[in-house]
């Protein structure tokens, strides 16, 4: 499943889409930056509540296939604009980090 | 004479947002000298861990990485207040961060571990009051 298609079935609105054809190959979710870097796998959906800029650098080192944040949360814009140099795929979804998860589960 | 690559980052100390730059230059350049992804995401974590301790602890310091054919070594070095417990610092969950901290996200207790986790060898000399340097070996299979 590619980062579009998984866009599309939970319904996350992108933020930053720059590279949507990254295949999803599994999912992580947590707001510790040291866990997300300890434990994600390169290719996963990593979802979290976490905006500040710092999650781009965590992406970029831990190669995620595309940060979705959850409950609404949305970054500020020198956040997207980071994400955007460094080509870091970020979306945002109105439900919870459970309900996220859930639903991506299914999905892979 | 040995034939390594050397580079040199000044980590500053009062800034959560560009932490993580020299990681991410370091993360660049292995790419592009065509190491394994592995290797790469090893090195690059360890070093943004260092890095992330280094801007909360010690008011930043300053990273060496040198690349063999064969190894990564990452040399950090600060002069901060040093750790008084090594031991205890290594431990998962064990973190002295302050709460201002945490809400950025930092301060798990997982930075140490971390690094220790993602090389094959991690040095650490610290001495109270005076300040921390570490050095962690990644090795190319």
């Amino acid at each position: 499943m590619t980062v579009a298609e998984m866009a599309k079935e939970l319904s996350l609105k992108p933020l930053v889409a720059a590279d949507e054809t990254r295949e999803v190959t599994g999912g992580y979710a947590g707001d510790l930056l040291s866990w997300v870097m300890g434990r994600a796998q390169s290719g996963d959906a990593w979802v979290t509540i976490m905006s500040n800029a710092n999650i781009v650098a965590v992406a970029t080192l831990a190669d995620p296939s595309a940060v979705i944040l959850s409950e609404g949360v949305l970054p500020e814009e020198n956040v997207l604009k980071l994400a955007e140099t460094k080509g870091v795929n970020i979306y945002m979804s109105e439900e919870d980090t459970f309900s996220v998860c859930g639903k991506l589960a299914k999905l892979l | 004479m040995s034939d390594e690559l050397k580079f040199h980052f000044d980590v500053h100390g009062d800034n959560f947002t560009s932490a993580g730059e020299a990681s991410v230059e370091v993360k660049k350049k292995l790419r592009q000298l065509g190491f394994p992804p592995d290797v790469i995401r090893r090195v690059s974590i360890a070093m943004y861990e260092g890095e992330i301790n280094m801007v909360i602890h010690a008011r930043g310091g300053e990273a060496d990485v040198l690349v063999y054919p064969d190894r990564i070594v990452i040399v950090l070095e600060d002069h901060g207040p040093g750790i008084a417990n090594i031991d205890l610092a290594m431990q998962e969950g064990y973190s002295t961060a302050p709460d201002s901290v945490r809400s950025l996200g930092f301060g798990a207790g997982m930075g140490l571990p971390n690094m220790k986790r993602y090389t094959e060898e991690m040095n650490i000399e610290s001495t109270v009051g005076v300040g921390t340097k570490i050095t962690m070996v990644v090795k190319v299979q």
